[in-house]
């Protein structure tokens, strides 16, 4: 109290005051102000850029042979790229059924349990898994499948693949199962289902939406990797599966055997073989590679905007009801 | 009533073994709880299982070469012919190009987020939001390879003569910009720009998030003080998200660190004696990318397995410290906007 009073006699601190620079600050504010805008503008300059000129060198040589046959030696024009095409779909494929089970019943587990240690750790450990660099899962690959079975398989790239997707699925999954209202899930409890029947049949479907969006984005990352593709699937020029179905039909296989060849293999891939033919000096290889660029920019690309597009008119149409 | 009773009558004409697996799924909770309690075991696993089996697998260079393999020296060998080892140079090269590329991306990314947080009109805030996402979701084969046919000749040759005429005269830091850059725009510096391109939406986005956390109070309150708006961005808003926008940084960095495909394809892959950004160079992702599948001696193996687990455990230190950063964010907002 007598503090406060002995401040109140005290003679009131004259505050030099500097000129006021209004126009000073006035010019400052609208440079600064313009200039982030300048930066915006800046940093989209790459990006039409990149897709303006892919476009403008991959439509030159894209035709439909491209699509449907396979790459021809060095030295022959034309041949396509069916081989990376299915390799990439094999890859792909492979890659989704190993990582969606294991994410979304993770996924389930962290969002209903995000405080027990093993919540805790599991989503530490999907932070973790998101930052580590590809390259180093491809290096997880080799040492986990391609060293112990001798050799370069499909397999391999799409268990890397997996690796890659499951930190993206499991923390979308997660997401989109926290915004279920919990009312719903109480309700189907209530009347009496167990646990796993209420996340399966009332909260999973609720979330579905989100949930696919979610596997979309991590198949869309998954299918433009190249680094952890490069000592796991390799690349294998001569790699149809219409050809290994054909011969395993004649050799009397099962669908198992027949999958089974199908994996085995080495496979290449659109960023492998993106890859591969832009270090080559050959024109015809780099305008093929331009080509695939397009088609893989334009897979992925489509398949980001389209799961965007379809979150934000489903929230649109939630929020409108 | 006479539904009911139908009902329960087909219920009760139900094969028994239907009924059995009725009764069996109700008590399915024990298998549904061991089933995500080991699917989220088996994130951990991964995650342990990377670190030890990149740990055992370069055992052999461990023990061979000893701590002699991180010697920071630019004259190092890597040579599988003579079996002699030294990762300095990726290591270098690795720090330099993120470095350069957190330089050019943190001013452009924090005046796209302060654009889209705090200026852009309302209908524009989305499009624009998206369109830099995109950028991120380009495929890097596609940067690599727009960078090896376009920006190499167009932009990163042009400005490496530059600066190799300007900055590389000056003494001192003359070394880092030393010429003469290659024709074909393959150095350091190519890696630092096309990296500064991909990490830009990561900052830009992250930093947005973070300004629009911020309590609407803060922004009134300095502009009812007569801030202008920029004085209220750079003197309020900005201190107050710096933690978060230090963890976007930092995320940033990460990514910038690990990616391997677009810095192979323009960096040049070549070990040079010089600290020069406008020389070819070198990156730890590169060289495994580059070295790993041909690599035939067991201890060249093992020495590109042990540069893995020296990025490996960089990025886990990075990306422990930004979630600690984001957390601490997390951890203040609520509290003062309640204030």
């Amino acid at each position: 109290m007598s503090e406060i009073a002995s401040k109140m006699t005290q003679p009131i601190r004259r505050v030099a005051f500097s000129k006021p620079h209004y126009r000073r600050r006035k010019i400052v504010n609208f440079g600064m102000l313009s200039l982030t805008g300048i930066l915006t503008i800046l940093a989209l300059i790459p990006l039409f850029w990149i897709v303006g000129y892919v476009v403008y060198k991959g439509a030159q040589y894209i035709n439909l042979a491209f699509f449907t046959q396979m790459p021809r030696p060095l030295g022959i024009a034309g041949g396509g790229i069916l081989n990376a095409i299915e390799g990439t779909i094999i890859l792909t494929v492979l890659a989704s059924i190993i990582a969606i089970p294991p994410g979304l019943l993770a996924a389930f587990y962290v969002a209903y349990k995000p405080n027990t240690p093993l919540g805790t750790a599991v989503r530490f450990g999907t932070d973790v898994l998101s930052g580590v660099p590809s390259i180093i899962i491809g290096i997880f690959g080799y040492a986990l499948i391609v060293k112990p079975q001798g050799h370069y398989s499909a397999l391999a790239g799409g268990v890397a693949l997996a690796i890659l997707m499951l930190p993206i699925i499991i923390r979308s999954t997660e997401e989109m199962v926290k915004l279920v209202p919990h009312t719903l899930r109480e309700g189907s409890l209530a009347l009496g289902s167990p646990e796993w029947k209420a996340a399966a049949s009332v909260t999973f479907p609720a979330a579905l939406n989100g949930i696919i969006t979610g596997i979309l984005l991590g198949i869309a990352r998954a299918s433009g990797e190249t680094a952890p593709l490069l000592f796991t699937a390799l690349g294998n020029e001569s790699y149809d599966v219409g050809k290994i179905i054909r011969s395993s039909i004649a050799n009397h296989l099962g669908i198992f055997a027949t999958f089974k060849n199908i994996i085995s293999q080495p496979v290449d891939s659109m960023p492998l073989t993106l890859y591969k033919y832009s270090q080559q000096p050959y024109p015809e290889r780099v305008s093929q590679a331009w080509a695939v660029a397009l088609i893989l920019m334009a897979f992925v690309l489509t398949l980001n905007i389209a799961s965007r597009l379809w979150v934000q008119m489903r929230t649109a149409r939630m929020q409108g009801k | 009533m006479n539904k009911t009773s139908s009902l329960l009558a087909n219920r009760r004409s139900a094969p028994t073994w239907i009924l059995r697996l009725r009764r069996l799924l109700n008590y399915g909770d024990r298998p549904w709880n061991f089933l995500t309690i080991a699917m989220s075991t088996l994130v951990i696993i991964l995650v342990v299982g990377v670190g030890l089996l990149m740990w055992f697998d370069s055992q052999d260079s461990r023990l061979a070469i000893g701590w002699k393999f991180l010697t920071p020296t630019l004259n190092a060998s890597w040579n599988p012919i003579t079996s002699k080892y030294v990762a300095w140079p990726f290591i270098y090269g690795t720090i330099v190009t993120s470095l350069v590329a957190i330089i050019i991306a943190l001013p452009v990314g924090l005046g796209i987020a302060i654009f889209l947080a705090e200026l852009s009109p309302d209908w524009l805030r989305n499009p624009l939001g998206w369109l830099i996402e995109l950028l991120a979701a380009i495929p890097s084969v596609v940067y690599g390879l727009w960078g090896i046919f376009v920006f190499l000749p167009v932009v990163v040759y042009p400005v490496g003569v530059f600066l190799g005429n300007t900055l590389g005269q000056i003494p001192g830091i003359g070394i880092f910009f030393k010429g003469p850059i290659p024709a074909s725009g393959s150095s350091r510096l190519a890696a630092g720009l096309i990296l500064s391109i991909m990490i830009v939406p990561t900052i830009a986005a992250l930093t947005r998030d973070v300004l629009r956390a911020i309590p609407n109070s803060q922004r009134e309150a300095s502009l009812s003080l007569g801030a202008t708006r920029w004085e209220m961005i750079w003197q309020v808003l900005i201190p107050y998200g710096l933690s978060g926008i230090l963890g976007a940084v930092i995320l940033a960095l990460g990514r910038a660190l690990g990616e391997t495909m677009a810095v192979t394809m323009v960096i040049g892959n070549s070990i040079e004696g010089t600290p020069s950004l406008l020389r070819p160079g070198y990156t730890m992702s590169s060289v495994i990318a580059n070295q790993f599948a041909e690599a035939v001696d067991r201890l060249h193996t093992s020495a590109l397995v042990e540069i893995g687990l020296v990025l490996f455990v960089m990025t886990l230190l990075l990306n422990l410290a930004a979630r600690f950063l984001v957390r601490q964010v997390a951890r203040k907002t609520p509290q003062e906007a309640r204030a």
